[in-house]
């Protein structure tokens, strides 16, 4: 599971049941962030499957996401809510101003939601 | 900061357009005070489609981020790792970003108008000034959810939506809320009618972020 363009790096590392956010993504509302969200749907279905209990999401190298990307990290964020027994770690960057700003608020939505800043 | 309404600045478009102003809503100030530093980015109307002028909004706003930080060289922030510069750098470029797409995503292409987008630096705040013109019923819409932002308990509001943007909603508002909430900036807007065309509204969205 990868998506590579010129702008980012979105995969998935299944020995770590990691996905990795990297670059800027600054696309076009819900409608182009949808092979995204399809990628990181898939990443939970399979843990779901294999029985993991912890995802993560790395966006350390993340430079940049605009509204639109942050109402898809929302969007994933309750898809793993809704899986009821699923752990989910958030990786952020003390040094990105829009993760130090935004990420917290994703706990509005999962409080128990793990962040951690490098 | 107080803002004089009777002197300094004024970035109204000069397109020669007659418009009567309907709505003034939030932190909204006409004539700005006078800076020695501003910066203004005009984008002409064009036939091109959204798509392919897409990447424009974060060339532009990433220009200027870099080109404010400028002013802010070497300054460290207590408390942080991101420095003074950086960080306004990062809130620039984001709100920028934010401001240009909403203009460009609601903008009435067939009005043959531009979008604007003005940035002036004081003391200790940046002031965002970016128009758009768009059709009566999508600044309706616009109008309906700035009056909600500006009567509702903001941290409620905030999580209402960032809900709603779950369900995979468009125009949810997050920008905005975002650029309120995350980056303590405050907003105002004015809302015109055109007296040559009817249907078309100009809109006026003001960010002003301490910096």
């Amino acid at each position: 599971m990868e998506i590579k363009t010129k702008d980012y790096h979105v995969w998935y590392d299944e020995g770590i049941t990691t996905v990795f956010c990297k670059g800027f993504l600054r696309l076009d509302g819900m409608e182009e962030y949808q092979p995204i969200m399809d990628l990181l749907i898939d990443a939970i279905d399979l843990q779901v499957k294999e029985q993991q209990a912890l995802t993560t999401l790395n966006l350390r190298e993340l430079e940049f996401l605009n509204s639109s990307g942050i109402s898809m990290l929302s969007m994933f964020v309750v898809k793993v809510r809704e899986k009821g027994n699923i752990q989910l770690l958030l990786q952020g960057s003390g040094e990105i101003l829009w993760q130090t700003k935004s990420l917290k608020n994703l706990q509005r939505l999962m409080p128990s939601i793990k962040l951690e800043y490098s | 900061m107080n803002i004089s309404p009777n002197l300094g600045v004024n970035f109204a478009q000069d397109d020669m357009t007659q418009t009567s102003t309907i709505k003034v809503l939030g932190d909204f100030c006409d004539r700005l005070p006078h800076t020695e530093e501003y910066l203004t980015i005009n984008f002409s109307p064009s036939t091109a489609p959204r798509k392919q002028r897409w990447g424009n909004n974060g060339l532009s706003a990433d220009f200027l981020g870099d080109y404010f930080a400028a002013f802010f060289p070497g300054d460290k922030l207590p408390d942080s790792k991101i420095g003074k510069q950086e960080t306004v750098k990062g809130s620039v470029s984001f709100i920028a970003n934010e401001l240009l797409e909403n203009a460009m995503k609601y903008s009435q292409d067939s009005s043959k108008l531009p979008v604007n987008i003005a940035l002036c630096l004081y003391d200790r705040q940046l002031i965002f000034t970016v128009t758009n013109h768009t059709d009566c019923r999508e600044a309706e819409k616009y109008q309906t959810f700035v009056h909600e932002i500006t009567t509702s308990d903001l941290d409620e509001l905030y999580t209402q939506k960032l809900e709603l943007a779950a369900t995979g909603a468009e125009g949810s508002g997050m920008g905005l809320l975002i650029m309120l909430n995350d980056y303590d900036a405050k907003l105002g807007w004015k809302f015109e009618t055109l007296a040559e065309l009817p249907n078309v509204m100009r809109v006026t969205v003001m960010v002003q972020l301490e910096v």
